[in-house]
């Protein structure tokens, strides 16, 4: 028993290290500067394909700081980081293919079975 | 009494154990892989949503003359525009900013909570555990009403074909656009509601066992980790949600 219950030293030395946040505040700062951003542009900007490229820009962006600070990703071993990207890029891939699928439908529908 | 048994020796040879190539525990490991199969589950549900749009016609008038029809696909700030204690007054995506605030809010706590986990500050992960419940319980509150909202509708509905008008949101029909907009909008922010009740459930879970001091006594906090992990997966997701469904 004498070494499994080396945890109770905290208990009594009482001696918790100061926390150390600046790190993360700084993401919350830069996750909350691009909702407010992404905010100024639904409103001031016209809907259109450069609305939508910078939505999707900012959302990567956002997405970045939440796995690489948050979840730590950045941090991990290069063989995790891949096992996680990897598959997800494959995703984005079967999104584009799949818009243009439904484009596609849409052009379908309209023109040639009216 | 089964802590205290002698551990054997650990192995150390590269195909006996002694490799570990991703330098991360097994728990961390497969929470990582079940969130990957998570993204896949969202991400379908997004490329559908994705998929769909681009199949139905886009609304192509001015803004201003906008109007709920079955024949394009709503504008979301048409759509998404009421707040509780301000009805009938016109605030585009008001509400839905506040939710994503608040999730964001929580995951900061979540990460707090982490932090102080490493540190071993049991008070310190007990506070932020706290708040990270509280936040995740506000959100899903704020979307029970946007819910509540959604499928009641509004005063003006959406005049049909033959002279009716239908108010709300079911999934056969709906006042805000095509049929598919209402499905989507329950299955996408339902399932990821769904994700956020689970966490807070895991968060209670974790709350218990620190107060009873069980990852004091193991000598880590892993377990805070492995559901923070979890939590900003679900706010990681709302992102997401956020962009494609409110925003685009």
């Amino acid at each position: 028993m004498a070494h499994s219950d080396h945890s109770h030293d905290f208990n009594h030395t009482g001696d918790i290290p100061k926390p150390q946040t600046k790190a993360i505040w700084k993401t919350f700062g830069i996750l909350v500067a691009l909702t407010a951003f992404e905010f100024l542009i639904a409103f001031t900007m016209d809907a259109g394909t450069i609305r939508n490229a910078i939505f999707i820009i900012l959302t990567i962006f956002k997405a970045f700081y939440i796995v690489a600070e948050f979840m730590h990703l950045k941090h991990e071993t290069k063989a995790l980081i891949w096992c996680v990207l990897i598959p997800m890029a494959l995703v984005t891939w079967l999104m584009v293919a799949l818009l243009a699928e439904g484009s596609y439908y849409y052009d379908s529908v309209t023109n040639y079975f009216k | 009494m089964s802590t205290s048994t002698t551990l054997e020796a650990p192995n150390t040879g590269t195909w006996d154990g002694g490799n570990e190539p991703l330098k991360a525990s097994y728990g961390k490991l497969m929470m990582w892989f079940f969130l990957l199969s998570d993204a896949f589950t969202f991400g379908a549900f997004l490329i559908v949503y994705g998929l769909s749009r681009h199949k139905h016609l886009p609304y192509t008038g001015e803004p201003d003359a906008f109007t709920f029809s079955t024949e394009w696909w709503p504008i979301p700030e048409k759509v998404f525009n009421a707040f509780p204690g301000f009805h009938g007054v016109d605030l585009p995506l008001a509400f839905v900013a506040l939710m994503t605030m608040i999730l964001i809010l929580s995951s900061v706590t979540m990460v707090l909570a982490v932090e102080a986990g490493h540190r071993m500050d049991k008070n310190d992960v007990q506070k932020w555990l706290l708040w990270t419940i509280l936040f995740g319980a506000i959100f899903l509150g704020c979307q029970a009403w946007e819910w509540a909202h959604f499928i009641t509708g509004d005063e003006t509905g959406m005049l049909m074909a033959d002279g009716t008008r239908i108010f709300g949101a079911n999934l056969t029909m709906n006042q805000y656009g095509p049929p598919l907009f209402a499905d989507l909008f329950f299955f996408i922010t339902g399932f990821h509601g769904t994700h956020v009740f689970s966490g807070v459930i895991l968060l209670l879970m974790i709350f218990i066992n620190t107060v009873n001091g069980v990852y004091h006594k193991r000598g880590h906090y892993e377990m805070v980790e492995k559901v923070g992990l979890y939590w900003h997966f679900v706010d990681l997701v709302w992102v997401f949600v956020f962009t494609f469904f409110y925003l685009i």
